[in-house]
């Protein structure tokens, strides 16, 4: 540490300054009166509040679409990611830029256009609806609209790991005989797991948050498919802000616990690379 | 790359198929869903969709809180980055912890958290109405919203970057005798300009279409607090499609715009390292 040096470069006091007083405008004063509002409400109406068996169900609905979206995430991530680096082909320049596409547009167009694809009379809708598959206006139809917004952050964290993988490994396990499958397993694999995870909290964290793309295609019925963000929305609607503040309790209590977790592989990761111990 | 042994034929192209079929359906047939979906009803009417007097306000509106959203963050994230990177204090992992927060929490949630510091139950809204200010259901609200969804996009790209670059050059301007501003012009900012424009382009992408905060805090007023994709919503739940595909074929286009910047921003940064 070097507490004691004195600081040699001019600026700590203004920059210091405008960061925290604009950090405490937008961020820390606002989410300050969230947890001042939910005080106020007691434990007991909070409790009363979160337990509600609509608020409940909306809370298994937004955990279940946003676990199967990160899972179908994670297996399409790390398969496009592989591509994306291992791989020479026409159009990858093309590909990479695309995967960036659903954070770029949004939410709002994303949620219209799948919606009206997978309606009964869209164009893909009408395709699954000949099996009597309903997508959109079912918990399908949402888990499709997750799996749009989450790709880009399981791609976006596993590629970079991916191309600094030391290939002397694989050839050393290719030389000693090593099937691919096993050299995937046992090699390859163990080395972008951490990085996998990571792309995988973070698009589960944003996709248990997600509104805009998913009101459109839920259709919103209760008890089905009605998510936690909506949940909050109509408590608004009535303005009954108590409620709608203790919903909100719970999810930022969820994402940030979201937040914790993938913060510790992180930082374990991180030791593991320095050559520490787990 | 050479080095690396390529995979036997057919593994190969099975899994560059599945990545282009899951791509083509997940993000190119949506995209060719809102341009065919807005021009069904041929090019006249897709003009006059887009032409719309509420269309154009919704569009200004979006502009404008995009631009003050990206204002606010990047004098934020310029000076975020500079205090975190460029000295040594207590709770600077505390500092940077707050600063990440907006992206983890749900836009419903930002939206909210606004509506109960500056709305109706708020100890601040007699003050607030005192001084005529109005901030929720109206464009203050709105501008708020984007800034907090956007927040720490700036100062995430430039942290890394001035953090690899150390702080001896700094150091040494200082000792020579220059001042803060003169500092950062001259030596800090040359080094920085790449990923603070990456960051800037982010920050617009993110901006522009953000939709569930501004939502809680517009009160939809048509051609006053109504934005492009907030536009788009009030459409599509009226069963307007064409028109609503319309208004989105121009936020697509953007999207697009955007895309590319990212990709050239990206290029030229590298090139210059």
């Amino acid at each position: 540490m070097k507490k004691a040096k004195k600081r040699v470069i001019p600026g700590f006091g203004i920059s210091m300054g405008v960061t925290v007083a604009i950090l405490s405008v937008v961020v820390l004063i606002p989410l300050a009166s969230l947890a001042v509002f939910t005080a106020e409400l007691g434990w007991k109406d909070f409790i009363e509040t979160v337990t509600r068996a609509r608020v409940l169900s909306s809370f298994y609905v937004s955990f279940i679409t946003a676990l199967v979206a990160s899972a179908i995430n994670a297996v399409m991530g790390l398969i496009l990611a592989w591509v994306l680096v291992r791989y020479e082909f026409p159009g990858k320049r093309i590909m990479d830029g695309m995967i960036e596409l659903p954070f770029a547009l949004p939410t709002a167009v994303a949620g219209i256009a799948l919606t009206s694809l997978t309606a009964d009379s869209g164009f893909i809708g009408a395709f699954f609806a000949r099996f009597g598959i309903k997508i959109a206006y079912t918990r399908i139809g949402i888990t499709v609209a997750l799996v749009f917004i989450g790709i880009p952050f399981v791609v976006r964290a596993v590629q970079p790991v991916l191309e600094k993988l030391d290939g002397a490994y694989e050839e050393a396990a290719m030389v000693l005989g090593a099937s691919p499958a096993t050299i995937f397993r046992r090699v390859i694999f163990p080395e972008l797991f951490p990085a996998l995870l990571t792309g995988t909290g973070l698009a589960f964290g944003r996709c248990i948050g997600e509104y805009g793309s998913v009101v459109f295609i839920a259709g919103n019925k209760p008890y089905y498919t009605e998510i936690a963000p909506l949940m909050i929305m109509s408590e608004l609607q009535e303005y009954d802000y108590a409620s709608a503040s203790a919903i909100a309790l719970v999810m930022l209590a969820a994402s940030f616990l979201i937040l914790f977790l993938i913060n510790f592989v992180q930082a374990r990761n991180n030791r593991l690379l320095k050559g520490g111990n787990a | 790359m050479e080095k690396r042994r390529e995979d036997s034929g057919p593994f190969k192209w099975l899994l560059i198929g599945i990545s282009v079929l899951f791509l083509v359906i997940m993000l190119v047939v949506p995209l060719i869903t809102v341009i065919t979906e807005a021009l069904r009803k041929g090019w006249e009417f897709y003009k006059e969709a887009i032409l719309d007097e509420y269309t154009v306000k919704a569009f200004w509106l979006t502009v404008e809180a995009t631009v003050l959203a990206l204002l606010c963050n990047s004098v934020f994230g310029l000076f975020a980055a500079w205090a975190l990177t460029r000295y040594h204090f207590k709770g600077k992992k505390v500092l940077t912890t707050l600063i990440d927060i907006p992206v983890t929490v749900s836009p419903i949630i930002a939206g909210l958290i606004y509506i109960l510091t500056f709305g109706k139950q708020s100890p601040l809204y007699p003050l607030l109405k005192a001084w005529d200010i109005k901030i929720v259901f109206a464009v203050p609200g709105i501008v708020l919203a984007t800034i907090f969804v956007t927040f720490p996009f700036v100062s995430r790209e430039l942290i890394p970057v001035l953090e690899a670059q150390g702080t001896d050059e700094e150091e040494a301007a200082a000792l020579m005798g220059a001042n803060g501003l003169t500092i950062f012009r001259k030596v800090t900012f040359p080094h920085i300009k790449w990923a603070f424009l990456y960051g800037v382009v982010l920050c617009t992408a993110r901006a522009m279409g953000e939709f569930g905060a501004v939502s809680v805090l517009s009160g939809h007023l048509r051609g006053k607090t109504n934005t492009l994709p907030l536009h788009i919503e009030i459409l599509f739940n009226e069963f307007q499609y064409v028109p609503a595909f319309a208004v989105s074929s121009i936020l697509v286009l953007m999207a697009v715009i955007i895309l590319i910047l990212r990709s050239i921003v990206e290029y030229l940064g590298k090139k210059e390292i």
